[in-house]
């Protein structure tokens, strides 16, 4: 948390009495979960950066933490922030960006109360690291429009009670102009959403696809064609995971090898101990990256790093686990589980060997793939140019898929 | 601690002041006319950092008449030396006073070396890993040292030993103990060096004087370690100037009607590097500023990072330079001699990596 200035320090006394006052009219260990969270919402105790009346107090984000510590302290509820991470990092800043008011009322409280779980469906089979290509289509229908399309790798589909979509309302128009960004009701009728199996037999994500699905323009965020610039702001939400902060040294997958590697002589080989070294060399690096990163940002001097960061994370996770199966020989001929299964958390260092090696393939595609990443360095950071495009003024009908 | 990984604001003062230092008075193209002049080392260009902006002097206390900095400081400086491939021999200066800096009664020497007045150089090769720099080719007569007799005379030989050239005074390790030698005293051949901007060279000591400075090794073992953190940030520097080089040159070139740096091929390439270079500077600012035994792990991971960072670029400038990028008239080449023999000197990657594992406890076997 950055130093807090004067302003802070009085708001943040005052804040301490508002939270006091609160927790007194409404005992933790009395009051129910829902209760209690949707008074904690009314209060403008939920997000400070929110306005007045949706759960905040347009208060600076830096004063959460005073917030979060207090009802920790007193044995308050939270609203699991793990299962509703989409709506509270994603859909709730669109909303608030481009919603109506009536929309805002609608949806923030029982968003941020945990009630309603959102998902995302931007990705499709054809429109992957390119988004804007999507093609599912939104007709207008009256007051409506028919949604018909398929989506990808959309966790939390099978809890989720709303979505926020992007669909293509124009298919004349090039392919940034003609989308449009919509809420759908994931209980509606021609909603189905299906586990999609992954390269280590567990279904972390789904598939959905939206047969004829009818959603109200009272629903739509933003204008009809807009949806591309309401989607920008949705993604720039998106948590950047800046790979740890302060960690300590031999965190994470690096940690796991160096304690086979000490607690397991047998394994030892002259080759793989300087595999070994160079990968540790490789951890700490991307270790005292991420602090430097982060002394960076509270020092106000946001730096370019953090795009760097989730690059090396992938490369560093797939390098090291790919080792590991090696170190052990025959044990890593063995996996611990195929089942399919739906898992609530990815717990890398809790799994086996194998799984470790299979789930770290995805670290390089999911939330920008590492050559996407790189392009993004080459052309925003070193400034070369960009890549030639020939889709950019064209109708997306008429471009090959 | 992360705060020690930014840069503070007189550090970027001190990096400016050298910087226009450089700019003006060495130009690679003056660098390059200068490696095959009789005179590798720029003795002017070295007068004026050294005294003039106080390189010579920054871990010299002030009442010694230096500027009572520390490593983080001369790492700064370092790193613009390698962004500038500069022939002056700050970093074997710089390693000669962190050790006069740990023995006791050096003081007259440090002030002369704060001054201007003299130049030191540690007299070991320039590949010696910190904490190996006791293999013994220097005897001493008489032996052993006695108290109150300060006088020796020593006969050997020193091979590939950096900034030697331009010195006035050399320590040398020898029999176990340090000694000051006057440079005038010795035989200094210059070696037809890889790196044309640090020339070594082989000394020959043949019952030449030797003041006594210090019984034991430990001293220097320590120096070594800061030579080898400094050298990162050597390496550092050397690494940004290549990327910025050829980014610079890839978006001017011209092949198949597209400027060559619109290719992937080369793009991720560049971005690439520009990842690990970010990493280099993590790594080399903690190795200049991490103390206690976090010091030597600290030193041994930059060195193991930064060395395979500086090689990679200098080897991609040449590369993406294309032809032009082969020439002696372009300076690609100076960054990859001084790249590449810098990964060997201090001790190359392999070694500090098999160093790192002791120091970590994961040994090989």
């Amino acid at each position: 948390m950055p130093p807090l200035t004067a302003q802070h320090v009085t708001t943040q006394h005052d804040l301490e009495n508002q939270i006091r006052d609160f927790l007194a009219a409404h005992d933790p260990s009395t009051v129910d979960r829902t209760d209690f969270l949707r008074a904690r919402f009314d209060a403008g105790l939920a997000w400070l950066h929110y306005p007045p009346g949706l759960g905040g107090q347009s208060l600076s984000r830096d004063l959460q933490p005073v917030v979060e510590q207090a009802f920790a302290a007193a044995g308050a509820p939270d609203n699991d922030p793990r299962r509703i991470g989409i709506g509270l990092g994603m859909a709730a800043p669109t909303i608030l960006a481009y919603g109506t008011e009536a929309q805002q009322e609608r949806w923030l409280r029982p968003l941020w109360c945990g009630e309603e779980v959102w998902c995302q469906l931007f990705s499709e089979p054809g429109a992957g690291s390119d988004l804007a290509a999507l093609a599912t289509r939104a007709v207008p229908d009256g007051d409506d429009w028919i949604v018909t399309g398929q989506k990808v790798w959309t966790s939390m589909a099978h809890e989720a009670r709303w979505a926020i979509l992007v669909a293509r309302t124009d298919p004349d128009a090039p392919k940034h102009s003609g989308l449009s960004y919509f809420v759908l009701d994931m209980t509606a009728p021609g909603v189905e959403v299906r586990p999609l199996r992954q390269i280590t037999g567990e279904a972390e994500f789904n598939e959905v696809f939206l047969t004829d699905v009818r959603v109200p323009d009272a629903h739509r965020l933003g204008a009809v064609g807009d949806g591309w610039r309401v989607a920008q702001t949705t993604l720039m939400n998106e948590r950047v995971a800046i790979g740890g902060g302060s960690a300590p040294r031999e965190t994470g997958m690096i940690g796991v090898l160096a304690d086979t590697w000490r607690t397991r002589p047998e394994v030892r080989e002259p080759a793989l101990h300087d595999r070994l070294m160079t990968l540790w060399v490789a951890a700490e690096a991307a270790r005292l990256t991420a602090m430097r990163l982060s002394a960076q940002l509270a020092a106000g001097q946001p730096g370019p790093e953090g795009s760097a960061a989730k690059y090396a994370f992938a490369t560093l996770n797939q390098q090291l686990s790919g080792l590991e199966l090696e170190l052990l020989g025959e044990e890593g001929l063995r996996y611990d589980d195929w089942t399919m299964r739906r898992p609530d958390v990815v717990d890398f260092v809790g799994r086996s060997p194998g799984y470790r090696y299979l789930r770290a393939k995805g670290n390089s595609i999911e939330g920008g793939t590492s050559e996407i990443l790189l392009n993004i360095i080459a052309e925003r950071v070193l400034g070369l140019p960009g890549e030639i495009r020939t889709d950019k003024d064209v109708a997306w009908k008429d471009l090959p898929r | 601690m992360s705060d020690e990984l930014l840069y503070s604001e007189p550090e970027e003062e001190l990096r400016a002041a050298v910087a226009d230092l450089l700019s003006a008075r060495a130009p690679w193209s003056a660098v390059l006319a200068r490696t095959e002049s009789a005179e590798p080392y720029d003795a002017d260009l070295w007068k004026a950092l050294g005294t003039g902006i106080g390189a010579a002097g920054l871990l010299v206390p002030e009442e010694l008449g230096g500027a009572g900095a520390s490593l983080r400081e001369a790492a700064v400086v370092a790193e613009e030396l390698g962004k500038a491939v500069a022939p002056v021999p700050f970093l074997g200066s710089l390693t000669a006073t962190a050790l006069l800096l740990a023995l006791p009664g050096c003081d007259a020497q440090l002030r002369r070396i704060a001054t201007g007045e003299q130049t030191a150089a540690v007299a070991v090769p320039f590949s010696t890993l910190p904490g190996n720099g006791r293999r013994n080719t220097v005897s001493v007569t008489p032996w052993p040292p006695k108290d109150g007799v300060t006088d020796a005379r020593l006969t050997g030989r020193v091979t590939g030993v950096a900034d030697a050239l331009p010195a006035d005074v050399l320590i040398v390790p020898a029999d176990g103990s340090l000694y000051a030698v006057q440079a005038v005293d010795v035989t200094r051949k210059a070696v037809t060096s890889l790196d044309m901007t640090r020339v070594l060279c082989d000394i020959e000591l043949e019952d030449t004087p030797g003041e006594l400075l210090a019984i034991g090794y430990s001293a220097l073992d320590e120096a070594l370690t800061s030579a080898a953190a400094v050298l990162a940030s050597e390496q550092l520097g050397l690494a940004e100037r290549c990327l910025a080089t050829t980014v610079e040159y890839v978006k001017t070139r011209h092949q198949f009607g597209r400027a060559v740096g619109s290719y992937q091929g080369l793009k991720h390439r560049l971005a690439q590097l520009w990842v690990q270079i970010a990493q280099a500077r993590a790594v080399a600012r903690h190795a200049v500023s991490a103390t206690g035994d976090e010091r030597a792990i600290a030193v041994a991971v930059a060195q193991a990072h930064c060395s395979a960072v500086a090689v990679l670029a200098a080897e991609e400038c040449v590369q993406m330079h294309g032809g032009i990028g082969f020439t002696w008239e372009h300076p690609a080449h100076l960054y990859l001699k001084r790249a590449k023999s810098a990964s060997l000197a201090l001790g190359t990657a392999a070694r500090h990596r098999a160093r790192l594992a002791e120091l970590v406890g994961l040994p090989a076997s």
